[in-house]
C-alpha cells in the first residue's frame, strides 16, 4: 500500500513500470523496437473524450459509425487559443470534405501512430525507419542530427536519439495540412513534435507525443497511449495503396458520361 | 571432379573470400545492404542497333552514347548519369540473357494498355500515383529516369526498401512463405534467402494491374543483390512468365552507393494534373458536341 501511495504520488506509474522491464536488445546494445505495433484505441476518431455517433454517411450504417472512446490527451483537453477552437469545429463540420485522411493523403505525425492500421519498426545498428499499411506511408528517423528540414513534408523530418532506454524522435519540418484525428483537430506551419518510445513488456510500449503550436495552442500538450506488437505467426503488413479507391470520389465528376 | 576443376573452384573460394573481406558486413555476418543507393544509368534496357553483338562498349564508344543521350534528355538528366560500368566495363544493355541484349519476344498479342482520358482509371499508372512511372519498385527495380534513389535497411528477419518514387516501401520477409494465391499485391510479395553471400528474393502474387512490360499477374521475378566494393551491389534479376515471354530473361546492372537523403515524393498529395487532364478532355467532349 505504502509503495502504490508513493508511485501514485510520483504522478507517473507507467515511468515506473517502463524502467522496472528490461527490453531485449538488439546486436548494438539498444531496445530491441523491430515488430508490428499498432494503437488499439479510438484517437483516430477524436483525441479527446468522446461518446459514440452515428455515421456521417447515412448509407454507411453501422459500418462507419463513430466508436465512442477514452481521450488519449494528458488532463482531458486540448488547450486551443479561443480563435483556434472556432476553426477545429469548423474542421470537424466539414470534416467529410476537408480531413485529408479522406482523400487518402499521408497522415503526418503523430496521427501515422493511432491510426486503425498497424506499423513496422526496422531498427538496424545504422538506420531506424518506420513503415505504414496506411498510404504506404514512411519515415526515415535520422540518427545523426540532419540540420534544419530543407522543406515540409507530409511526414516531416525526423531525428531520434536514445535518452537510456527510451527513443526521443524530434519531429519538425510538418506541413500543415495534416489533421490529428476525425475531429477535426489541427494544427498550424509552427507544428513541432516530441515522440517519446518506451518498451514496457514483451509485446508493448508506451508511446507519448509532445505537441507545441504556439499559432493554435496556448501551451504544449501531450498525448500518450500503448502500443501493441502483433504476434500472430502470419503477421505482416499489408499494401493498403488507398490513392485507388479514392479516384472516384475525387475524380468521378470528370469521368466520361 | 578433376584436379583442375578442384583447383579452379579452390581458387574462386579464396578470391571470393578475399574480396567479401572488403565489404561491410551485418552484427549476423551478412553482407550489408544498407544505406542510400542509385540505380540511374544510361544504359538502355535492350542493346541498340549500333551496338549490335557488342554487349559491351569501349570507353570513347561509350561517351558518344551517353553524350547523345544527354543532350537528349537533358532536363532530366542528373550528374553523374553514365552507362551501367560492371568490373569496370559499360554495358550496352541491362539484359544480358538472352545474349543478344533483347527481351525475348511476346508468347501473346501485346496487352492493350487504355490511354484515354475517360476516368482516372483509364490513365497509366504512373499518372495516377499508384505506382512510380517505369517501375522503379517493380520488381525488377527498374532505372528510370528521375529520381532512382532507394533506401535499404537490414534486420536479420527483413529487408526494407523505400523507394523514392512514390514513396513506395518493399517489405522483403527473410525465409517467409508466399501470401496464397487470393492475395494480390501491386509490388508483389517478396520473400528473401541468402544463398552464400547473396540475398536472393523471390516475388510472385503480382495485381492483374501491375503489368511490369505487359506481364500478367502469374510473373514471377528472382532478383539477387551481390554486394562487390564499399560503393557498389550488383542487381540481377530475372523475369519469368511464360503466358507473356517466350523464355525467361535476365537484366544486371550495379546499385551505387549516393548521398542522401531522400525527400518524401508525396505524388498523389500533389496530383493537380489529374483534374486538368480529365476536366480538359471533358471540355473538349463539350466543344466538339457544340458544332
Amino acid at each position: 500500500m505504502a509503495a502504490f501511495g508513493l508511485a501514485f504520488c510520483a504522478g507517473a506509474p507507467s515511468a515506473t513500470a517502463q524502467t522496472a522491464y528490461k527490453a531485449p536488445r538488439t546486436a548494438d546494445g539498444k531496445p530491441n523496437m523491430n515488430g508490428i505495433w499498432q494503437a488499439i484505441n479510438y484517437a483516430n476518431w477524436d483525441l479527446q473524450d468522446h461518446a459514440s455517433a452515428p455515421s456521417v454517411e447515412v448509407d454507411c450504417g453501422a459500418y462507419c459509425a463513430e466508436p465512442g472512446g477514452p481521450g488519449v490527451v494528458e488532463g482531458g483537453e486540448i488547450p486551443y487559443l479561443p480563435a483556434a477552437k472556432a476553426k477545429k469545429e469548423e474542421n470537424k463540420k466539414n470534416r467529410m470534405a476537408a480531413d485529408p485522411e479522406v482523400r487518402c493523403y499521408l497522415p503526418g505525425v503523430p496521427r501515422a501512430n493511432y491510426m486503425p492500421y498497424p506499423f513496422q519498426i526496422f531498427q538496424s545498428a545504422s538506420a531506424f525507419a518506420i513503415a505504414y499499411q496506411y498510404d504506404g506511408a514512411f519515415r526515415n528517423i535520422y540518427l545523426k542530427d540532419p540540420g534544419p528540414a530543407p522543406a515540409d513534408s507530409w511526414m516531416g523530418q525526423s531525428y531520434g536519439k536514445w535518452e537510456g532506454d527510451t527513443f526521443v524522435v524530434d519531429v519538425t519540418g510538418l506541413d500543415d495540412r495534416t489533421w490529428f484525428d476525425r475531429a477535426g483537430d489541427y494544427h498550424s506551419d509552427e507544428l513541432h513534435v516530441v515522440e517519446r518510445y518506451t518498451l514496457s513488456g514483451p509485446d508493448t510500449m508506451q508511446y507519448e507525443a509532445t505537441i507545441t503550436d504556439p499559432k493554435v495552442y496556448s501551451r504544449p500538450w501531450k498525448i500518450s497511449m500503448p502500443l501493441y506488437k502483433h504476434t500472430e505467426k502470419n503477421a505482416r503488413l499489408m499494401e493498403f495503396k488507398c490513392v485507388e479507391f479514392v479516384e472516384e470520389l475525387m475524380y468521378g465528376q470528370y469521368r466520361k458520361k | 571432379m578433376n584436379t583442375g576443376a578442384r583447383l579452379s573452384a579452390a581458387v574462386i573460394a579464396v578470391s571470393m573470400a578475399a574480396a567479401g573481406a572488403q565489404i561491410p558486413r551485418t552484427p549476423d555476418g551478412r553482407p550489408d545492404l544498407q544505406g542510400i543507393w542509385t540505380n540511374a544509368t544510361l544504359t538502355p534496357i535492350e542493346r541498340p542497333s549500333d551496338f549490335a553483338g557488342k554487349p559491351t562498349a569501349t570507353d570513347a564508344e561509350s561517351r558518344a552514347f551517353e553524350k547523345q543521350d544527354a543532350d537528349f534528355f537533358n532536363l532530366y538528366i542528373e550528374a553523374g548519369f553514365e552507362m551501367a560500368r560492371i568490373d569496370g566495363v559499360k554495358r550496352t544493355s541491362l539484359v544480358i540473357d538472352p545474349a543478344n541484349g533483347k527481351i525475348p519476344q511476346l508468347t501473346t498479342s501485346p496487352p492493350q494498355i487504355s490511354n484515354s482520358f475517360d476516368s482516372a482509371e483509364d490513365r497509366p499508372l504512373g499518372e495516377r500515383c499508384l505506382l512510380g512511372f517505369g517501375s522503379p519498385a517493380g520488381p525488377p527495380m527498374m532505372p528510370v529516369l528521375e529520381n532512382g534513389n532507394y533506401q535499404i535497411v537490414q534486420t536479420p528477419d527483413y529487408m526494407m526498401i523505400l523507394v523514392e518514387m512514390v514513396h513506395d516501401v518493399r517489405i522483403i520477409r527473410m525465409n517467409g512463405k508466399h501470401e496464397p494465391p487470393n492475395v494480390r499485391l501491386w509490388m508483389g510479395d517478396s520473400i528473401g534467402h541468402w544463398e552464400g553471400a547473396t540475398l536472393v528474393v523471390d516475388t510472385t502474387n503480382f495485381t492483374d494491374k501491375t503489368r511490369f512490360r505487359g506481364a500478367s499477374p502469374g510473373l514471377h521475378v528472382t532478383e539477387r543483390f551481390s554486394r562487390t566494393d564499399a560503393e557498389t551491389f550488383l542487381y540481377k534479376v530475372t523475369i519469368d512468365d511464360p503466358a507473356t515471354f517466350s523464355r525467361q530473361w535476365t537484366m544486371e546492372y550495379p546499385f551505387r552507393a549516393t548521398a542522401g537523403p531522400v525527400f518524401e515524393y508525396a505524388c498523389h498529395e500533389g496530383n493537380y494534373v489529374m483534374t486538368d487532364i480529365l476536366g480538359g478532355a471533358r471540355k473538349e467532349d463539350a466543344a466538339s458536341k457544340k458544332k
